[in-house]
């Protein structure tokens, strides 16, 4: 097969009352990605298209759509893998701003709301120590491109209207708490102002990440278990408290 | 009446949100600044983002013998004598700073075992001097940098900002227009100062390693705002990019491959790079290694795809995908290989632009009073050659340099003037690019962007300049023909009519800098001057003259004594 039957939504919530769809017939070429074709239309079938994207590495994280219902990085799902029918959608999650591009400038003001590193005392002379293997825990939180694909896949972000967070979010929130030398916890915090509760383990949005981080178990889950531990067990909280945290943030 | 535009004051305007614009900001923040950081895509999306090998600082926790005297003189031998010494002086000694900085804002770096922090060796680099994140050095730049800018109270970000023009008032650079793409909205930027952190202009090219945003917008915005130019004909070739498949042709494989071993192969399963250097091999610096893949696959000992193998799979899978995750996943499921048992095809792609606005090392100001520059899109550091790890350690250390810089240039100046009809006329400039009836822009950026890759290589000679610079010329005829539908809100083909304006002032200076030089020096080759000539000890600078460019040399600035012993002296 030499052709991709591309079906593309379109809206202008600014003029259009309601969206429609436009179908584009694109030319594949071998190991082409979805991002491919949705240029080949705005560079020569369409120009009018609102796209997002930048690195085209799957690097920065700007071109988040839903692949016929699925929640996918633009440039790194390949044809080939998803079938010569195709529609694209924008994030659902997220207010439209024109066709496939949406305003996710409101996960920067959850971000601005998460207690920011708060350092240890340095050494003598004046640098961390830090062991490879300390630094491991709080790395894969840290692959986080912020595509907010996960926040788009929650039912909870995209349906319930709760003050949860979402996902991403408590994965910033754990990278900060895995820091070797970080020295608060935020896991109450999370359960008071993030909505953490809210939760309930659906495991959908670590299917969707395309850094292959394990949002849920590994982050959600153990954010949740010391944020009741911390609740409920004086004696958990203690010990806790001597490994790692000397500062609850509340 | 619905205003024409908005308007937005501030102490520094900065342009661009990459690590030399973030930077920037922190330090005219610290110093109790209102700032506005305008980006053209989202906060945290920048091309900084996808800088993979690591970041050089001369800490010496992996080589004792390192320090900054060392990476002083790799910079200067390695960029081929041409570049400024202060400002090769001032990274050597500040990049230590800046990377203790960022760890003290939050970034973990790869430890020793002794629990500091690991660095790896790269090309041209005398030592072990890469401090690194895995291969996603710049991701954990700027999300530590994000996080710095978002907490800070005197700080607003603008994202989907495109400024399509600064403006100019009594001599000095006064503000800039912007168009807030995802409103369709024109801003007008009042500021004291202005900072140029836009990038590069890797996509000038076709086949490139460089994001979407790298179209040489600060190159245009500068030039036409009479800002000087320098050393344009030196464009950095990465020897290893991605050849197959085609919609990834030219994506980075990170020099960190070669780095942690990585053996450069050609199809008769020799190692050639024992050939090209002796002694440094896989890990001389760029030009020579990009050189010598060129050569092997133009004699045609090159791969199926027009690539050389490159095979880290000896090293074994934990180790792989340990030290170089991102390659792995890149390679596993762009191209559907595995890294840790097969070899990759790779070729040379398009990378870095050495040159850009000149600016004083000491403040970052450029020869137009208000306005600065720093990181990818200033000159003057990396000389004919940027070797690997070094455009980190430029954007950080200039990064700060430049906030002080236009800080004290804003704290001692009054807000500038304004010229109404200038910000209408340019507002109408715009406005008059958006109807159906002209030429579509994406498709005179494709015959420019292959015209660059075709004949403006990694090997030049007159002839191909010429064919390139007659391609220029005659799409700079058609420009004013160029047109795109729809209308002013987030709209892409808008976007590339603007851009293609900027791209042509990025190509016709490096094309016209490219046939002035006629020698080989560096990331600069010429097949009809193949020898390196005393007499282009010189940078070569451009400006603005009517419609058209004027160009000339400069001397390099002569090394002080103290300095000079460091440094090997230049042989012919
Ligand atoms: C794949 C890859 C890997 C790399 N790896 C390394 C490495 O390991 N080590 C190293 O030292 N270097 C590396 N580099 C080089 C390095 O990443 C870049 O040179 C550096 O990040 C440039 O930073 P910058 O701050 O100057 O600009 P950028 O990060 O390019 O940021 C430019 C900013 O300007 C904005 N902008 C541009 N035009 C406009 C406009 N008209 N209006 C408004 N805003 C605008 C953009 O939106 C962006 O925010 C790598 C480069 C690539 C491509
Ligand atoms: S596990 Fe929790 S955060 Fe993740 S999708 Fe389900 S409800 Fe949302
Ligand atoms: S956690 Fe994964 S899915 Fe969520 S924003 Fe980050 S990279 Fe995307
Ligand atoms: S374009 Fe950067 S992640 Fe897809």
């Amino acid at each position: 097969m030499d052709k991709i039957n591309l079906k593309i939504y379109r809206k202008d919530p600014s003029v259009d009352e309601k969206e429609h769809y436009d179908t584009f017939e694109v030319p594949y070429v071998d190991g082409m990605v979805v991002l491919d074709a949705v240029r080949y239309v705005e560079e020569n079938l369409d120009t009018t298209l609102a796209i997002r994207w930048n690195c085209k590495a799957a690097k920065c994280g700007s071109c988040s759509a839903e692949i016929n219902g699925f929640p996918r990085l633009m440039c790194k799902t390949r044809i080939d893998k998803v079938g010569f029918n195709i529609t694209v959608n924008p994030m659902g999650a997220f207010p439209l701003i024109k066709d496939l591009v949406t305003d996710v400038t409101g996960n920067w003001d959850i971000l601005r709301k998460i207690p920011p590193f708060t350092p240890k005392e340095l050494g003598p002379d004046q640098h961390f120590s830090m062991k490879q293997e300390d630094v491991e825990r709080s790395k894969e939180f840290r692959q986080c491109i912020e595509c907010f694909l996960c926040q788009d896949v929650c039912h909870v972000v995209r349906e319930h209207y709760t003050d949860y967070f979402g996902p991403r979010h408590i994965v910033k929130a754990a990278s900060l708490d895995m820091h070797p030398m970080d020295t608060i916890d935020r896991s109450t915090f999370l359960n008071k102002e993030g909505g953490l509760g809210y939760c309930n383990i659906t495991k959908c949005c670590q299917e969707v990440c395309p850094e292959h981080i394990v949002i849920t178990d590994n982050a959600i889950i153990q954010e949740k278990e010391r944020a009741v531990d911390l609740t409920y067990d004086p004696l958990a909280m203690l010990i806790k408290g001597r490994r790692k945290k000397e500062k609850r943030v509340v | 009446m619905v205003e024409a535009y908005k308007t937005n004051e501030c102490d520094v305007l900065i342009i661009g949100a990459g690590g030399a614009g973030m930077r920037a900001a922190l330090a005219a923040s610290d110093a109790g600044l209102k700032v506005i950081v305008v980006t053209k895509s989202l906060l945290g999306k920048a091309h900084t983002v996808m800088a993979e090998g690591g970041i050089a600082a001369s800490l010496g926790n992996v080589d004792p013998d390192d320090n900054w005297t060392v990476h002083f003189a790799d910079v200067i031998e390695e960029g081929v004598y041409i570049s400024n010494w202060r400002m090769a002086e001032l990274v050597a000694k500040e990049a230590p700073n800046r990377v203790f900085e960022l760890e003290k804002f939050g970034a973990l770096f790869d430890r020793t075992p002794d629990g500091r922090i690991l660095q790896r060796a790269f090309g041209g680099h005398t030592y072990r001097r890469l401090c690194h994140v895995g291969d996603r050095t710049g991701l954990e730049i700027i999300r530590t940098l994000q996080d710095q800018i978002i907490h800070r109270k005197n700080v607003t970000v603008m994202d989907e900002m495109y400024i399509t023009k600064l403006v100019l008032a009594d001599g000095r650079v006064s503000g800039a227009i912007g168009l807030k793409m995802d409103r369709g909205e024109f801003n007008l930027f009042k500021a004291r100062a202005v900072v140029m952190a836009t990038g590069g202009c890797g996509r000038v090219f076709k086949v490139t390693s460089n994001s979407w945003e790298s179209t040489g917008d600060g190159i245009g915005l500068a030039f036409n705002a009479g800002a000087v130019l320098q050393d344009m004909e030196m464009i950095q070739f990465h020897p290893t990019g991605m050849v197959y498949p085609p919609g990834v042709k030219g994506l980075l494989v990170t020099e960190g491959v070669r780095g942690e071993g990585g053996i450069l192969y050609n199809n008769q399963k020799e190692r050639y790079m024992e050939r090209y250097s002796p002694k440094k091999k896989e890990l001389d610096a760029r030009d020579v290694v990009a050189r010598a893949n060129y050569a092997e696959i133009q004699a045609g000992r090159g791969t199926e795809h027009g690539g050389v193998y490159l095979d880290i799979s000896y090293k074994g899978a934990e180790f792989v995908k340990q030290k170089l995750p991102s390659m792995y996943h890149q390679f596993m499921e762009f191209a559907g290989i595995d890294i840790t048992k097969e070899m990759m095809e790779v070729a040379p792609t398009v990378h870095y632009q050495m040159g850009g606005i000149r600016v004083d090392p000491d403040t970052g100001a450029t020869n137009i009073p208000g306005l600065f520059a720093a990181g990818e899109v200033a000159c003057g550091l990396h000389g004919a050659n940027r070797l690997g790890g070094n455009s980190l350690a430029d954007i950080l250390v200039f990064g700060k340099i430049v906030g002080e810089g236009a800080t004290k240039f804003a704290t001692s100046e009054n807000m500038p003037g304004f010229d109404e009809q200038e910000i209408n006329a340019e507002i109408e400039r715009v406005k008059g690019l958006v109807h159906p009836d002209g030429l579509n822009a994406y498709k005179l950026i494709d015959e420019l962007t292959t015209a660059m890759s075709d004949n403006v290589g990694i090997v030049r000679d007159q002839e191909h300049l010429e064919i390139a610079l007659k391609k220029i010329l005659e799409l700079k005829e058609k420009y004013p023909r160029v047109s795109a539908p729809g209308g002013l809100k987030y709209n892409h083909g808008l976007l590339a009519a603007l851009e293609l304006g900027n791209m042509l002032i990025a190509t016709e200076a490096i094309v016209r800098s490219a046939i002035m030089r006629p020698e080989s020096r560096g990331a600069h080759t010429r097949r009809d001057y193949p020898k390196k000539n005393p007499e282009w000890l010189k940078n070569i600078i451009c400006s603005k003259d009517g419609d058209g460019m004027k160009f000339d040399t400069v001397p390099v600035p002569e090394i002080p004594e103290e300095l000079k012993k460091y440094v090997k002296p230049e042989v012919y």
